[in-house]
């Protein structure tokens, strides 16, 4: 110890590492690589794992969703390869049977799915848009932020069936110019004007939505399109403590029954939820993240296996230096200690540095993908973890040392000074 | 200064055991300066190697300094070598990467005298060896004479009870080695003790004492009228 704090310990250090500046160099590059290696894969897989976390934010995690398709199979006097409707009836059976569901959003939309956009035209401006008819409990499952000064559908809207419509930012873009405010403003959807309430932030959830979707009323779409009861999808979402999946066939038995498809049609109704999928991604960051944690340590191991390599040939050709050296006083342990407090150093060293330069490649990265549609946000390292690699490098720099010091230790001054 | 009773030491090659050193007894007094001759072969390293602590008798008594040496761990023996030993090697054995201060300065780092009065003292006995000029050079920008006047000027600057000179003009032409010998002469003058390892008769003439060894055994040990070495040095 007292070695270790000593000036004169790190003056011989310094003077016996440099005096072959190359292969001190050569050496240091294992465990920088190594260490540049942990840092840059482990700050990329944070930064996919924040970049995941960005995406779904918008949508509750918990949202699952159901849609109508085609029977295999005959039931009930119906025969096989009826298209199944859902309704908007079907909404209050969901609540009633399913207490789990939080919340059941029904949804109807032109523009995906293959049918055609709505022709929305403001003055001499035009654009073709997907539309959404909406209930405002909607807003519950898939958070849309609304722009200032703006709103999203309310119950009142539903009720008189009101032509109000939300609106994209693109959408405002194109239809409104820049200095007007689009608030109160109207648009015609499909030869309909519609009094703009809000206009929505978009947030890359994936799926099918676009920062230029509209969203009206689903009453006043219904009246618009002529849709009657007929449903598209149920967005939902189950309670927090619910289990997703299990309420995910309980809804679909539950249509099942409403809608008289054979309990056992599995291709009657198509669904799925967020909660899996996102599970799925988050299980997919989570092992890059351990798969750079092996490939880091394994890499560091490599690296300092390397210096106490270079350490051992090292030691052996300084045998005569080592054997003056006690002859004129050192002790075992005083070379002992220098050996490993060079090991120590270079280890630390280079690993110090491989962090750096690692942290700002991430810095780099992070600055090229911002903004991009890419899921890869403020890719940083825990600190816990940088400070477990630096423990992890002291020690193996401590273990690899050993090595070659005792090495230094058990040749014999007389052996090291006989003459050749 | 040194008294040594039936020193033993053989070496084990293989299957047969060696006998080196067959009994020895001798004794010095302190400022003493003794030549060990003898063939190679004779045990005179192996003598030289015992007193240096650099490897151990199997049986006899060793007292330096009224300490009696034996049973030494490597730690005490590394203590010992730096408190009461001076070494001169045949081949130098200066750390090429130090300089010349830094070279002297080291048994003083094992010391640990602070780094101030070790750059001191080190051009202190460079001076005494006529190198102050040459502290900051490499061994490699030294000739022979200069490196082996390091090498004592590195042995002196522990102030050591016993210098021990293992052929110290062994790599030397006669002329340096007769400049390194004046220098041990006047380190001797000033009351030092020397025990010099050789086989050049004209280096042992130049001790005050010359002890013979042949087959692990002291021959001859007689005073001698020293030869200053100063009349051969211009």
């Amino acid at each position: 110890m007292r070695q270790l704090f000593d000036g004169n310990t790190w003056q011989e250090i310094f003077q016996s590492i440099s005096k072959n500046k190359l292969r001190t160099f050569l050496t240091m590059i294992g465990v920088f690589v190594g260490i540049y290696i942990y840092i840059g894969l482990s700050g990329a897989a944070q930064g996919l794992d924040n970049g995941f976390e960005r995406q779904f934010e918008s949508v509750a995690q918990n949202t699952l969703f159901a849609w109508g398709q085609y029977t295999s199979k005959p039931y009930a006097g119906y025969k096989t390869g009826r298209q199944i409707q859902l309704k908007l009836g079907d909404v209050d059976v969901l609540y009633n049977r399913i207490p789990q569901l939080e919340t059941v959003a029904p949804r109807n939309v032109r523009g995906v799915f293959g049918s055609d956009p709505a022709l929305v035209t403001r003055g001499l401006k035009s654009g073709n848009y997907a539309v959404y008819g909406d209930y405002p409990v909607f807003i519950k499952i898939a958070t849309k932020k609304i722009y200032d000064g703006g709103r999203f559908i309310n119950d009142a809207d539903i009720e008189e069936a009101r032509k109000v419509c939300v609106i994209g930012e693109r959408t405002q873009r194109e239809l409104f110019d820049e200095d007007e405010d689009p608030i109160g403003g109207y648009i015609k959807v499909d030869d309909i004007y519609f009094q703009v309430v809000g206009v929505h932030k978009f947030t890359p959830g994936g799926g099918f939505e676009s920062d230029s979707d509209i969203f009206i009323p689903f009453t006043t779409f219904k009246k618009l399109y002529n849709t009657g009861e007929d449903v598209s999808w149920f967005t939902m979402a189950a309670y927090d403590d619910a289990d997703v999946i299990q309420v995910e066939t309980d809804v679909k038995s539950v249509l099942r029954s409403i809608h008289d498809v054979d309990p056992e049609d599995e291709r009657a109704f198509g669904s799925f939820n967020l909660g899996e999928i996102f599970g799925k991604i988050m299980g997919f960051s989570k092992g890059m993240t351990f798969l750079s944690l092996i490939v880091g340590v394994a890499t560091i191991l490599a690296g300092v296996i390397g210096i106490g390599n270079i350490l051992l040939i090292s030691v052996k050709e300084r045998t005569k230096e080592l054997g003056v050296r006690r002859a004129l006083g050192a002790t075992p342990a005083e070379v002992r200690n220098q050996i490993i407090i060079e090991s120590l150093f270079l280890t630390l060293l280079s690993g110090i540095i491989g962090i750096i330069v690692g942290a700002l490649t991430l810095k780099g990265i992070d600055a090229f993908t911002q903004g991009g549609d890419f899921p890869y946000t403020n890719p940083t390292v825990p600190v816990p973890y940088v400070i477990g690699s630096l423990l992890l490098m002291v020690i193996l720099g401590v273990l690899i040392g050993l090595i070659p010091a005792q090495r230094a230790v058990s040749i014999k001054p007389i052996d090291a000074l006989r003459e050749e | 200064m040194i008294e040594i009773k039936d020193l033993h030491k053989s070496y084990k090659m293989g299957s047969n055991s060696l006998h080196v050193l067959k009994g020895i007894n001798f004794s010095c007094e302190a400022g003493e300066l003794v030549a060990i001759m003898g063939s190679s072969g004779s045990g005179k390293s192996t003598l030289l190697n015992i007193l240096g602590m650099l490897d151990e008798a199997d049986s006899g008594e060793y007292t330096l300094d009224g300490v009696p040496i034996k049973d030494l761990s490597e730690t005490k023996a590394a203590n010992y070598r730096n408190k009461f030993l001076g070494f001169v090697f045949q081949s130098f054995n200066l750390i090429n990467y130090k300089s010349a201060m830094e070279n002297v300065a080291l048994p003083l780092y094992y010391q640990r005298v602070p780094r101030k009065e070790r750059q001191e003292k080190s051009l202190k006995y460079l001076e005494r060896v006529g190198l102050r000029e040459w502290a900051t050079h490499l061994p490699s920008e030294l000739s022979g004479g200069q490196k082996q006047r390091v090498a004592i000027a590195r042995a002196m600057a522990a102030e050591p009870k016993v210098l021990l000179a293992d052929e110290p003009t062994g790599a030397l032409d006669s002329t340096t080695s007769y400049e390194v010998m004046d220098l041990i002469q006047k380190i001797n003058d000033e009351g030092n003790t020397i025990l010099v390892v050789t086989h050049e008769p004209d280096i042992a003439e130049m001790c005050k004492r010359v002890i013979h060894l042949k087959d692990g055994v002291i021959v001859e040990d007689k005073k001698v009228e020293q030869v200053r070495a100063s009349q051969y040095v211009k």
